[in-house]
């Protein structure tokens, strides 16, 4: 593996991608080719499988680069694992397939992702180096702290805020361009947003938000227009507690061109018929988009609320570099990264973070059973 | 057989929970791992393959200089310095020494940061070579920033004076006033100008971005080393007494009353709380073309000034503008605080070594100084190489042995209040919080331990 | 979900096919039938005011983009009549500029080869994973797909150090070596590939469950009668079927990866750096020429813009399989 990674950088990057691409759906079409034959009958298949199972991991523990005795092990392992398969009640080649479709994600996700989590859950109850047990000291600092309790006020307010808004609106442009004409360039416009990262997002606010004092000329837009009418400059990222929706417009104003796209196609997925037997009905524009284009794109209303609402509670960049936190603005995805090397207090704020995503969760578990009773 | 369905979902939970634990493991005990007996430090790191990487802060332009500077060291001991200067080395340094991707050398322009990672043992003690040339080159207070505990971990590299009073000559010949020798002497001259100006005389910037609120600890860290002394100052930054102290309290008090009196501030910019508002480069155009008359920040400010896109005015005692430092209390104070960067290693190889050393000798220093733009603090530092007024007079106030030097206080905090809480915390009070609720909150967010 | 009845399907695919190749004219003549009556002149006013408001602020950087330094600072871009000015110097500063490591030609090219393996590994593996969530019953399915669901809040940042560090040094269990680390320098993409897979798979699963979990039942089991095993049918049934949305979802993910700042800090080092981390750095030591970013930001949005009109027709046609049966 790191053979290979270390000649490929040697390589020009044009000519990596398509080896990387190359090489990965050699991997995948293999795993895909095996999963297929896998539930096979006769002792062909069998010992095809017993193979897979034992040098897949030997294969895999050498190209990682571990020492032999790892991929003895693993090779045993797959072996054992080998047996259950051809034993389980679904038949054999069942587990096998099951493996792996799951694996590869399971794997990635483990090693990425929730062993990250496991060890955060573990440092919100130890001190900054991780060497002693603190019991609820930091939820004590989070919870006592004036500041840190505004920290997660806000971000409740932005993840009601911000999908909501960004999802009405959004729906609300893909419904009025739907087959209007120039509906292409319509929507790039407002998606448009996606394609600009943060760093360039920031300095296209700092255009809209910025204030100068009255004497002076604005650069700001906003400010530009209310001095036009001649009205007092405001200072639109500083002063709380309304410089909160001020930045919650900024990723409103990303987010609106994801819910739009993604809500464009769900509409134009709803059949013609019913909308033409609605208007059959007598039914006016409203009453169709409530009774036949809402319910029709439920799934899709749901994904794009859920998305979003994700997004809204890990937001960090636009009020790191808008405002640092200060003046009431903080959130906590910011006080996780403001924390820096004190391990035990971020992981506290990441923990409550984490209990603040249950509601979504829960609600999109109630749904996927809905489903699949009506299924 | 349902049971071997679940149980062949428990077996692979129960392997990634022994993994985890095992990557637990040896990721807390990173530091010790292969020299826990040699003392502080990561043990053995780097190759000796005749390339030293450099991570610092130091970038564009004055990066330039940098590899100017060692350019002809490298040539004669064919050792290859790459140098990467970013925007995000204080965010990137702590996750690449605990992820195993540090560079072999850091320059730390905070030594609070270094402390920290030092004490997370991730950075090598200083070689016996640089211990030396510290010890014979800078004075004991310098040592001092780059150690923590009794173990020296790198030696500084370059030195800035802070607190430069930036004012008109000509103006202040216009209005008959002169450079006050103490605060309550400046607090008048801001009056007496005031009076006949009829607009706020000073200019403030705290604007830079995430960093925003940075040039306002500046201010305080100079009232409280002039109001309370050095060995309060010491105990504020080593968290001997706490931040919500008297002492602080009564320097944020002094400091309030000219960037918190709308007669004052904000000269050119607007109202008090537009101070968080503007970047801190831009009193530089007000000072250039006179509708600001004076503002507070340390020497590297001449370049902004002398910026053709802030109009191009000229810095000198008797050019267009010049400057003072802060006054102390009484007259003939002669504290101020500075900043400066610290070297420190990460791998301990020969060739890192070497590169270490030769950074920590006079050598270096005469190199990059004639180079121009900055100075340092090494003894050994011809004074006739500073290439600039400002810098001459910055490098007389470090040489001058009645001088009362203090590193930048927030440099020297842990990062999560030196580079975050006291930062917000300015934006704060500027923004009308009350003194007591602002330290308080500063003081709640000092690490545990 | 309403029952699709089995009959439905075979027209299904015939017209998806058609409207694949013919989306435009399918799209002009439901226009003409039904436009007058769906859309109102409320509507359409409302649409060009979003349009307008969502539009202006990227319309004043690009309008700022070319204008000198001493008037962006001292005047509104939207008083460029009044106060003109017009130069190339900002773009010439920031395409010749020399205050970083890595040239902006260099890192528009990284970005490329870091944003199209990045973009397409994550999508194979979570359409594995989505199948398998989606057609094929097991213990503690329910469990663990919420338990992946859950992993897309987990703040990025709190998982930098422990993959950057089994990169760097490995994974071992005691003296037992299980991994030894990429170890492939400073000039691989190989470690920013693997984070940007690994970071993008909880919603990329998420959202691809949603669509293929809505592929009709009988589909796939007519396949399986049919004798096709789970592989084939993954293949033959569920890939088509949900291409459009897979390549809708492809869209975003380059997206995101192009405009990433946070991974590629910690994951691509040195001289693989991507322009989002060039443009981090143009603004100088002190950030005095933040104006760069004006013309910097413009020449970043190049590709995703390419990327967005060129591959539009995918997000009409793409999430179709998923979302006609609410």
């Amino acid at each position: 593996m790191s053979g290979f990674l270390k000649w490929l950088a040697g390589l020009n990057p044009f000519a990596q991608i398509p080896l990387v691409i190359g090489a990965f759906i050699l991997v995948a079409g293999i795993l895909i080719f095996f999963i297929e034959i896998a539930p096979r009958s006769g002792r062909r298949y069998t010992i095809i499988r017993a193979l897979v199972c034992v040098l897949a991991p030997v294969t895999v523990f050498l190209v990682l680069g571990s020492i032999p005795l790892a991929a003895v092990v693993a090779a045993v392992l797959g072996g054992v694992f080998f047996l259950l398969d051809y034993r389980s009640r679904e038949g054999a080649g069942y587990l096998f397939q099951l493996i792996g479709f799951l694996s590869p994600a399971v794997l990635l996700l483990t090693i990425g992702l929730l062993y990250p989590t496991v060890a955060t859950f573990f440092k919100a109850f130890m001190n900054a180096r991780g060497s002693r047990f603190v019991g609820l000291e930091n939820f004590v600092f989070v919870f006592g702290q004036e500041a840190n309790r505004v920290a997660i006020i806000n971000t409740i307010i932005w993840v009601l805020v911000v999908p909501a808004f960004s999802t009405i609106v959004g729906l609300a442009y893909a419904v009025f361009v739907d087959k209007a004409r120039g509906e292409k360039v319509l929507k790039a416009l407002v998606f448009m947003p996606m394609a600009i990262s943060f760093v360039g997002a920031s300095i296209i606010w700092k255009f809209v938000y910025d204030a100068n004092s009255v004497d002076q000329p604005q650069i700001g837009l906003l400010n530009g227009i209310i001095t036009f009418f001649s009205g007092q400059p405001v200072d639109f990222i500083n002063a709380a507690p309304w410089n909160n929706l001020f930045l919650m417009v900024i990723l409103i104003w990303v987010q609106t061109g994801f819910a739009m796209v993604v809500l464009s196609a769900a509409i134009k997925g709803v059949p013609a018929e019913q909308m033409e037997a609605a208007q059959l009905d007598g039914t006016n524009a409203w009453e169709r988009f409530v009774n036949v284009t809402v319910p029709g794109i439920r799934s899709s209303l749901i994904v794009v609320l859920t998305t979003i609402s994700i997004a809204s509670l890990k937001v960090f960049d636009i009020v790191q570099t808008m405002t640092g936190g200060a003046n009431g603005t903080n959130v906590l995805a910011n006080a996780v990264y403001a924390q820096k090397l004190e391990e035990g207090r971020a992981s506290a704020f990441a923990v409550i973070l984490f209990l603040l995503v249950l509601p979504i969760i829960i609600y999109n578990v109630r749904q996927m059973r809905l489903q699949k009773e009506i299924r | 057989m349902s049971f071997i369905v679940q149980r062949r979902f428990t077996a692979p939970f129960a392997i990634l929970a022994v993994a985890g634990l095992a990557l637990a493991g040896c990721s807390s005990d990173t530091g010790s791992g292969s020299g826990s007996s040699a003392g502080p430090g990561p043990g053995d790191a780097g190759d000796a393959d005749g390339v030293v990487t450099i991570y610092g802060t130091i970038q564009d332009t004055e990066a330039d200089l940098l590899n100017k500077s060692w350019a002809a060291w490298e040539k004669e001991s064919g050792i290859d310095i790459q140098y990467e200067g970013s925007k995000e080395f204080e965010a990137q340094i702590g996750t690449r020494a605990q992820g195993g991707t540090a560079p072999d050398l850091a320059i730390f322009p905070q030594p609070g940061l270094l402390g920290d990672l030092a004490s997370r043992d991730l950075v090598q003690p200083a070689p016996e070579g640089v211990a030396s040339n510290v010890s014979e080159f800078w004075g004991e207070d310098w040592a001092g920033y780059a150690s923590t505990g009794d173990t020296l971990y790198g030696a500084p590299l370059m030195a800035s004076v802070k607190g430069f009073v930036w004012y008109s000559p000509a103006q202040f010949k216009e209005w008959g006033v002169e450079v006050p020798t103490t605060y309550q002497e400046l607090l008048d001259l801001t009056k007496t100008i005031q009076g006949k100006t009829k607009t706020a005389p000073w200019c403030v910037g705290f604007g830079s971005d995430a960093a925003t609120g940075w040039p306002g600890t500046d201010w305080v860290e100079d009232l409280v080393l002039r109001e309370a002394g050095p060995d309060v100052y010491d105990q504020w930054v080593a968290h001997e007494i706490p931040f919500n102290d008297p002492a602080i309290k009564s320097a944020f008090d002094s400091v309030g009353e000219i960037l918190l009196n709308p007669d004052y501030v904000n000269a050119g910019f607007g109202d008090v709380k537009s101070i968080n508002t503007t970047p801190f480069g831009d009193p530089a155009r007000a000072l250039g073309d006179g509708s600001c008359a004076l503002h507070h920040q340390a020497s590297f400010y001449d370049g902004f000034i002398q910026d053709p896109a802030n109009g191009n005015a000229t810095v000198g005692p008797d050019a267009d503008i010049w400057a003072f430092i802060t006054p102390s209390v009484e007259a003939g104070g002669s504290a101020v605080t500075g900043g400066g960067e610290i070297v420190a290693a990460f791998s301990n190889d020969t060739d890192t070594v070497k590169v270490q050393e030769y950074l920590s000798s006079p050598e270096w220093a005469n190199s990059r100084v004639a180079l121009g733009g900055v100075i340092s603090a090494n003894k050994g530092l011809d004074p006739a190489s500073a290439s600039s007024p400002i810098l001459q007079e910055a490098i007389k106030v470090l040489q001058d042995p009645a001088t009362t030097f203090r590193f930048d206080g927030s440099d020297l905090m842990p990062g999560v209040v030196g580079a975050g809480s006291f930062w917000t915390g300015m934006v704060d009070w500027i923004n009308g919080k009350s003194t007591d609720e602002v330290l308080d909150n500063i003081e709640a967010t000092w690490p545990s331990e | 979900m309403s029952a699709v009845a089995p009959i439905d399907l075979p027209v299904d695919q015939k017209t998806k096919t058609q409207l694949g190749r013919g989306a435009r004219a399918v799209e002009r003549s439901t226009l003409r039938k039904s436009k007058a009556r769906l859309t109102s002149k409320g509507a359409t006013i409302a649409a060009i005011v979003i349009a307008i408001l969502w539009t202006t602020p990227t319309l004043g950087l690009l309008i700022t983009s070319f204008r000198p330094p001493e008037l962006i600072n001292t005047s509104g871009w939207w008083s460029i009549f009044t106060n003109p000015g017009f130069t190339l110097g900002n773009y010439d500063a920031v395409l010749n500029g020399s205050a970083t490591t890595v040239s902006l030609g260099q890192s528009f090219i990284n970005s490329i080869a870091i944003t199209l393996p990045a973009a397409l590994f994550p999508l194979v593996i979570a359409s594995l994973a989505a199948y398998a969530f989606a057609w094929i019953p097991f213990k503690g399915r329910n469990i663990l797909f919420i338990g992946v669901f859950a992993l897309q809040v987990v703040p990025i940042q709190m998982a930098l150090v422990p993959l950057l560090s089994l990169f760097a040094r490995g994974l071992s269990i005691g003296d037992f070596e299980i991994f030894a680390g990429l170890g492939a320098g400073g000039n691989s993409y190989g470690q920013v590939w693997i984070a940007h897979t690994i970071f993008a798979l909880p919603l990329a699963i998420f959202l691809l469950h949603n669509f293929i979990s809505e592929i009709p039942q009988e589909l796939i089991e007519a396949a399986r009668v049919d004798g096709a095993g789970h592989g084939q049918t993954f293949f033959r049934i569920v890939l088509p079927l949900a291409m459009p949305a897979i390549a809708s979802f492809a869209i975003f993910q380059f997206l995101w990866v192009w405009n990433d700042l946070l991974v590629a800090l910690v994951f691509a080092d040195g001289a693989v750096g991507p322009i989002t981390k060039v443009l981090r750095e143009i603004t100088g030591n002190r950030g005095q020429d933040w104006y760069l970013l004006t013309s910097g930001a413009f020449i970043a949005m190049i590709v995703p813009l390419i990327v967005f009109f060129a591959l539009q027709r995918f997000f009409v046609r793409g999430l179709l399989a998923g979302s006609t049966k609410g």
